[in-house]
C-alpha cells in the first residue's frame, strides 16, 4: 500500500503549526492514491506530542533518543533515512521551514531522491509527481513534474495548505527502536537564544504602518513615523529594512521577526513573500500601496493603491490630519 | 582559512513588468535589470571579513552563462581574490547545480564553504545543503554570525519568530548565509578598477567530466501568472480621489 510519511515539527515542547498543514496535505494524497499517512515524530521523552498527534492521524510512529531532543539535522538525517529503507514510503513531505531547510536537502541527496522545495501545490499524475512553485518572489508560477523515483520528497509553504482537522477516531502509535548510536561531534547543538523582549511590541498595535524595501531609503521614514502618529498607530517593517539598519528587528513582521494581528495593516512598498504575509493573517483590514500591479502583496491586501507611495503618503497625511480635526 | 563562496546573477524583478517567454517556459529577460543574489552579496561580506581576521583565500564560484562574469567582478571588487565560472547546461535544476559545484570543489582542499539561503529567482534554498552532502561535510543554514575557533564553526542560526539557536560544527564545513549578518560595506572605484586585475577563470562541463546533458530530478513544464483568485479591491481615479476613498475606509475600519 502507498504510504506517505509527514514529518512532525515540534519545538521546545510544542507542535508547531506547519504540522498541521503538512497532515492536511497528506491527508488528501493518501486518499487520492488510495494509500495511508503516517506522522513521523522523532525526539525524546514525546509521549504528549504522540498522543496529541494521534488525534490528527490514523498513524503516529516515534523514534525516542536523547540525541533528538533538540534538532539536530545529522541524527534526524540518520532516522529518517533508516525509516525509509524499512518502510519505502512513495513520499514523505516536510515544511519549508528552519527544519526543513536545514535536513530536506542533504537526505535527498543521501536517499538520492527527487526532492521540490517550498512547493504550494502537489498531485500525483499516474505516478509521477507534479508540484507548483512560486518563482520570481512570487510573481510567477513554475509547474515541475519530478523524475520518476521509487519514492519523493517534498517542503511546503507555510501558510499555504489547509490544516487537518481533528480525527474522530484516535490513531495507534507505534514506538519505532533509535537506530542512533555514536554521538557525533561534527554538528552540535549548543542552545537556544531567546529573542529579546525590548522597546516597541509591535504584535500588540491596533495600527500598523509597514514598510518595506520599495521607500527607498532611511530618508523617507519621516513620512512614515508622522503617518504613524497621526493614525494613532506605530511602525513597522520587512525584513530588509532592518538588514539594512533603518529600523531596529523589534518593528520586523514575518517568520522570522514578529506575528501581527492589528485592525489595519498599511504595507507600503513591501511585495508580499510569504515569510512577510504568513504573519499579517490575523490583520483585519490590509492596504497595500505598491507601484508594481502585480505585487503578490495585492492578492493578500483587501484594498489595494496602484502608486508611487511619494505621490500617495503625503496626500494622505494631510487627508488624514484633516479627518482627524487636526491632531 | 580557504573560502569558497557560492554566486548566482539574478534578474531583479520585483519592480519589473513581466512577461512569458513564447515556449512558456521561463519569463522574457532581455529588459530585466541583474545583480548578484542578494543573500550572495551578504556571504561574500561575510567570507572577506572572516579572512581578513584570520588571512587565507576567498574564492567565488558561479555556474551560469557568459554574463555572469559582471557578478563575480562585483565579488573581486567586493574583496574575493579570484573567481571561477562554469558554464550553464542549458537545463538545470537545483540538484544539478549542486553536482556541478561539487564536482568543481571536491578535489581542492577548503576549510570553509559559504552560499547563501535562497535565490531571488528560482529560491530553491536546496543548492548549499545539497552542495555539503555531496561533499561529505557538516552544515548549517540560515546563519546569521559566525565565529571560528579551534577548527570549529560556532554559528547562530535562525528558527522561527526570533527564536535562534547556538551550533558547533566542524570544519571544512557549509553554511549558507541569512541577509543581515554584516553591515553592507561601499564599494570603492579603486576596488572596481582593481577587480579588472585579479584572476577569473572559466571552464566547461566537459574539464569536470560532465556533459550539457546531465539528468534533471526536477523538470519544468511550464511557467503561468499566478490566477488572479481573490485579489485586493484597486482603488481607483486621480492620487487625490484614491486617497479620499482610502482615508474613508481607514475612518471606518479604525472604529
Ligand atoms: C529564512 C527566511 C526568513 C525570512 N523572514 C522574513 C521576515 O520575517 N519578514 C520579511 O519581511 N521577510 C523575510 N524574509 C525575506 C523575504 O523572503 C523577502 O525577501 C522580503 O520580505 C522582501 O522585502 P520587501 O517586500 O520589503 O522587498 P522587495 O521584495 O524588494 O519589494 C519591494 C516592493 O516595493 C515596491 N516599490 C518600489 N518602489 C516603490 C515606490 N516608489 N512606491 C511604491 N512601491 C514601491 C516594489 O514594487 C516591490 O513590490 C525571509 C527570508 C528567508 C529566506
Ligand atoms: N548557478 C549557481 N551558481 C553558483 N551558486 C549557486 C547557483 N545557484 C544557487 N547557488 C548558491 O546556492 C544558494 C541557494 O540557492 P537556491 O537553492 O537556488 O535557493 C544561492 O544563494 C547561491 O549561493
Amino acid at each position: 500500500m502507498t504510504e506517505i510519511f509527514a514529518l512532525v515539527e515540534h519545538r521546545q515542547g510544542k507542535i508547531r503549526e506547519i504540522t498541521y498543514e503538512i497532515l492536511g496535505c497528506g491527508e488528501r494524497l493518501a486518499k487520492e492514491k488510495g494509500g495511508s499517512l503516517t506522522a513521523i515524530l522523532l525526539g525524546f521523552e514525546v509521549k504528549e506530542l504522540a498522543e496529541e498527534m494521534a488525534m490528527r492521524t490514523p498513524r503516529v510512529l516515534v523514534v525516542e533518543d536523547e540525541k533528538l531532543k533538540d534538532f539536530n539535522s545529522l541524527y534526524y538525517q540518520k532516522v529518517l533515512s533508516s525509516l525509509f529503507s524499512k518502510y519505502q514510503p512513495l513520499l514523505l513531505l516536510m515544511g519549508h521551514t528552519a527544519y526543513g531547510m536545514e535536513l530536506a536537502p542533504s537526505l535527498s541527496v543521501e536517499l538520492d531522491l527527487p526532492l521540490a522545495t517550498d512547493c504550494i501545490g502537489l498531485s500525483f499524475e499516474g505516478e509521477r509527481m507534479k508540484v507548483l512553485r512560486s518563482i520570481y518572489g512570487g510573481k510567477v508560477m513554475a509547474h515541475m513534474t519530478l523524475k520518476e523515483a521509487k519514492g519523493y520528497m517534498v517542503t511546503l509553504r507555510p501558510g499555504t495548505f489547509a490544516p487537518k482537522p481533528l480525527e474522530e477516531k484516535k490513531g495507534g502509535i507505534m514506538i519505532e527502536p533509535s537506530p542512533l548510536q555514536e554521538v557525533t561531534d561534527r554538528k552540535r547543538f549548543l542552545q537556544y537564544i531567546e529573542a529579546p523582549v525590548s522597546g516597541e511590541d509591535i504584535s500588540q498595535a491596533e495600527i500598523l504602518v509597514s514598510v518595506g524595501q520599495g521607500i527607498g531609503g532611511p530618508e523617507h521614514l519621516p513620512m512614515f513615523e508622522e503617518l504613524a502618529k497621526i493614525l494613532g498607530g506605530t511602525i513597522s517593517c520587512s525584513r530588509p529594512v532592518v538588514d539594512r539598519n533603518w529600523l531596529p528587528k523589534e518593528r520586523q513582521v514575518g517568520i522570522s521577526g514578529k506575528t501581527v494581528k492589528p485592525k489595519i495593516y498599511i504595507a507600503v512598498g513591501i511585495s508580499g513573500a510569504f515569510q512577510h504575509v504568513t504573519a499579517i493573517k490575523g490583520a483585519e483590514t490590509i492596504i497595500a500601496i505598491n507601484k508594481d500591479p502585480r505585487a503578490p502583496i495585492f492578492s493578500v491586501a483587501d484594498y489595494g493603491i496602484v502608486d508611487d507611495f511619494q505621490k500617495v503618503i503625503p496626500l494622505l497625511k494631510e487627508k488624514i490630519k484633516g479627518m482627524m480635526g487636526g491632531v | 582559512m580557504k573560502i569558497i563562496v557560492c554566486v548566482k546573477r539574478v534578474p531583479k524583478t520585483a519592480e519589473a513588468d513581466l512577461f512569458i517567454e513564447k515556449e512558456g517556459k521561463d519569463i522574457k529577460k532581455d529588459n530585466l535589470v541583474f545583480a548578484l543574489n542578494d543573500w550572495d552579496g551578504y556571504a561574500i561580506r561575510e567570507a572577506v571579513r572572516i579572512r581578513e581576521d584570520y588571512g587565507g583565500e576567498v574564492i567565488a564560484l558561479t555556474v551560469g552563462p557568459e554574463d555572469s562574469k559582471e557578478v563575480l567582478t562585483r565579488c573581486l571588487a567586493m574583496g574575493v581574490d579570484r573567481a571561477l565560472r562554469i558554464e550553464e547546461p542549458p537545463a538545470i535544476d537545483a540538484l544539478l547545480i549542486a553536482k556541478i559545484l561539487a564536482r568543481a570543489i571536491q578535489d581542492h582542499s577548503f576549510d570553509l564553504i559559504l552560499t547563501g539561503v535562497q535565490t531571488e529567482d528560482d529560491g530553491w534554498g536546496q543548492v548549499g545543503v545539497a552542495l555539503a552532502q555531496l561533499l561529505g561535510i557538516p552544515h548549517a543554514s540560515i546563519v546569521n554570525r559566525i565565529e571560528i575557533e579551534n577548527g570549529k564553526g560556532k554559528v547562530k542560526r535562525e528558527l522561527e519568530g526570533g527564536l535562534e539557536e547556538l551550533l558547533e560544527v566542524k570544519l571544512p564545513a557549509l553554511f549558507t548565509i541569512q541577509t543581515g549578518i554584516n553591515e553592507p560595506k561601499y564599494v570603492s572605484l579603486a576596488a572596481i578598477l582593481e577587480a579588472e586585475e585579479k584572476e577569473m577563470r572559466e571552464i566547461g562541463l566537459e574539464e569536470l567530466g560532465l556533459t550539457s546533458k546531465e539528468p534533471l530530478y526536477a523538470i519544468l513544464e511550464r511557467v503561468s501568472f499566478p490566477p488572479a483568485g481573490k485579489m485586493a479591491e484597486i482603488l481607483k481615479g486621480t492620487p487625490e480621489e484614491v486617497v479620499t476613498q482610502l482615508s474613508e475606509i481607514i475612518k471606518k475600519k479604525k472604529g
